[in-house]
């Protein structure tokens, strides 16, 4: 038993080696550099990461900006709001969500969002927002903010889940207590609730985060998977992830290989930093909680 | 005066309040209806486009070359099953093992090492997984296969199924342990026959959800088990997958393939739904409540 414990100390461990192994080539032909280059050119040569580290965390920040309110939205209507009855069902199907796979939201991406995005909220954004320069150019409907609009819908059950645990580990005197000096149920959650359990409810947010940043199929196959780096949110980028997975089989030079590993590299640290961060808040929140029996 | 000021402030304050408590609440509802339409609509457009597409010809044949009508998808739903079978047998003992070491004998620094070691391997984004099955098993075979495929979803596997089993294997009484072992049985035995066995419809459950996690993985499938447009039960060779056959379809500019594609993916959540919702109806039964 122990041997298999220790397995998953062996697979990290080979995880780390692997890629380090297989982007020693890249490391030391671009060093730091490597990150901070725009330009990414197969067949000169030269490699620079940026407009994915940037697509990246673009596509990760829009997908945030719209799934957190939703998120905690529907986990305080779920754990505090809504009647009894209808409590099982709403988060039996917010995790219906969580259970789609990636292709199957890129697909529906691809032929149903895209062209929404293209014909209706695009130009709409465009004669409403478009002078802060994040919605201008043509509406192609594929682009950063249909990657996104998608990464949000993806993210909502993780943000939704953590967060419900957190706000079920508080207490229930301390509800009681706001509850008894004639609180509404609203300035309960607010006063007796999130007060509590708000680093918890961040570190569920930074999971969410971890989870957008390493998404690969959904977004590949509505990004647009253009390197460039564009102000606009229509514009077509390119992230890590996507990367990684429509060159990969098709490198055949070795440099051109290890610096997609090392992309893999960059990304495979970045989540765990991001992941190791976010457990400590739940844990901040949830630990001296006896572990929960979920009821359904 | 005063107090009848007072009277009046003190009731605008309980209209405020009052007011703040239904406008939190409509926000809140409000939340719940965005993120079922998107739910709705993905569940809806499934159904609509592949419903019509799903035929015999879909589950029993083979894709027709680019231009001909029909042919279908079964050697990627064949591929699927051995690519998920290569991948539970290296993920499941493992995994299982694992979770009754850290429920059993866990104490101490190795035990909250470990635990973390799950978490972040459970974060470790797909698309690295794939490149380290490549790197470990098809640059030394030296070809893709659908063992390589096994390899990058068995790991995915493992940490899932650890939590899952020291979550129900924790719950099982001490008692029983100690009735166990207080009739001279020895500790493994005790662990594999009794706690195990107690916890057996926990850990199955535990296993079903890793299960259908990983049946929908692409990402780590595009550089390892590859695809292949013909029947291959061979696990070294390049092998068809359900949803990497999806993602080429889906990308393609052929309409029949964008068709083929919604089938595929009805196929695929029916699998993959149909799983979830057993585990569920088993846990519900109460034959044994955890490990969600």
């Amino acid at each position: 038993m122990l041997i298999c414990g220790l397995s998953l100390l062996v697979i990290v461990g080979v995880i780390v080696y692997e890629l380090a192994l297989h982007s020693k080539l890249s490391w030391k032909a671009f060093g730091l550099s490597f990150f901070t280059g725009r330009d990414w050119d197969p067949v000169l040569g030269s490699f620079g990461a940026l407009p994915f580290i940037y697509g990246t965390v673009v596509s990760s920040l829009i997908a945030l900006i719209l799934a957190v309110p939703m998120a905690v939205g529907v986990a305080i209507f779920v754990t505090e709001m809504c009647p009894r009855p209808l409590r099982a069902p709403l988060s039996f199907l917010t995790e219906l969500l969580a259970a789609i796979p990636s292709v199957v939201y890129g697909l529906w991406g691809i032929f149903v969002l895209a062209p929404l995005l293209r014909e209706q909220v695009q130009p709409a954004l465009a004669r409403y927002a478009g002078w802060t320069g994040l919605f201008e150019g043509p509406p192609y409907g594929v682009g950063m903010l249909a990657a996104g609009v998608i990464l949000a819908i993806m993210i909502v059950p993780i943000i939704t889940s953590i967060t419900r645990e957190v706000m079920l580990a508080v207490p229930r005197h301390q509800r009681e207590a706001v509850l008894a000096l004639g609180a509404t149920r609203w300035e309960m959650v607010r006063v007796g609730v999130l007060r509590n359990a708000r680093a918890g409810i961040m570190g569920a947010i930074i999971l969410g985060l971890g989870r957008a940043l390493g998404e690969t199929m959904a977004v590949t196959m509505v990004i647009g998977n253009r390197a460039e780096i564009a102000k606009s949110l229509f514009a077509p980028g390119y992230t890590m992830a996507s990367v990684i997975a429509n060159e990969f089989s098709e490198a055949t030079e070795d440099l051109y290989l290890s610096a997609l590993v090392e992309i893999g590299l960059a990304l495979f640290l970045v989540t765990i930093i991001v992941n190791a961060l976010a457990r400590l808040l739940v844990w901040s929140v949830t630990r001296g909680v006896p572990a929960r029996v979920h009821a359904q | 005066m005063r107090n009848n000021g007072s009277y009046q402030s003190s009731r605008l304050t309980a209209l405020r309040r009052r007011l703040s408590n239904s406008i939190a609440t409509a926000i809140s509802a409000t939340m719940v209806a965005l993120v079922l339409v998107p739910l709705l609509a993905i569940f809806g457009y499934l159904v609509i486009r592949g419903i019509g597409a799903v035929d015999w010809a879909f589950l029993t044949h083979t894709p027709k070359p680019v231009g001909e009508v029909g042919g279908g998808m079964a050697n990627a739903i064949v591929g699927s099953g051995l690519i998920l079978l290569i991948a539970s047998s290296i993920g499941v003992p493992l995994g299982i093992g694992a979770g009754i070491y850290l429920a059993e004998y866990g104490r101490g620094q190795v035990a909250s090492v470990l635990r973390f070691t799950a978490d972040v391997l459970n974060g470790v984004p797909s698309i690295v997984m794939g490149i380290v099955a490549y790197s470990l098993v098809v640059l030394a075979q030296g070809h893709f296969s659908a063992f390589s495929g096994g390899v990058a979803l068995g790991i995915m596997m493992i940490p899932t199924i650890t939590r899952a089993t020291e979550e129900v294997m924790l719950m099982v009484p001490n008692s029983v342990r100690e009735a166990a072992l207080g009739l001279g049985i020895a500790r493994w035995r005790t662990t594999v026959s009794i706690t195990l066995r107690t916890a057996t419809a926990g850990v199955i459950t535990g296993v079903m959800l890793a299960f259908a996690r990983v049946a929908g993985e692409t990402a780590p499938l595009l550089f390892t088990a590859f695809g292949n447009q013909f029947w291959n039960l061979d696990p070294n060779q390049p092998t068809a997958a359900l949803p990497l056959q999806i993602f080429t379809y889906a990308i393609s500019p052929f309409d029949e393939w964008h068709r083929q594609a919604w089938a595929g993916a009805l196929v695929l959540i029916a699998l993959i739904v149909g799983t979830v919702a057993v585990v569920r109806l088993v846990a519900r039964r109460g034959v044994f409540q955890g490990a969600s």
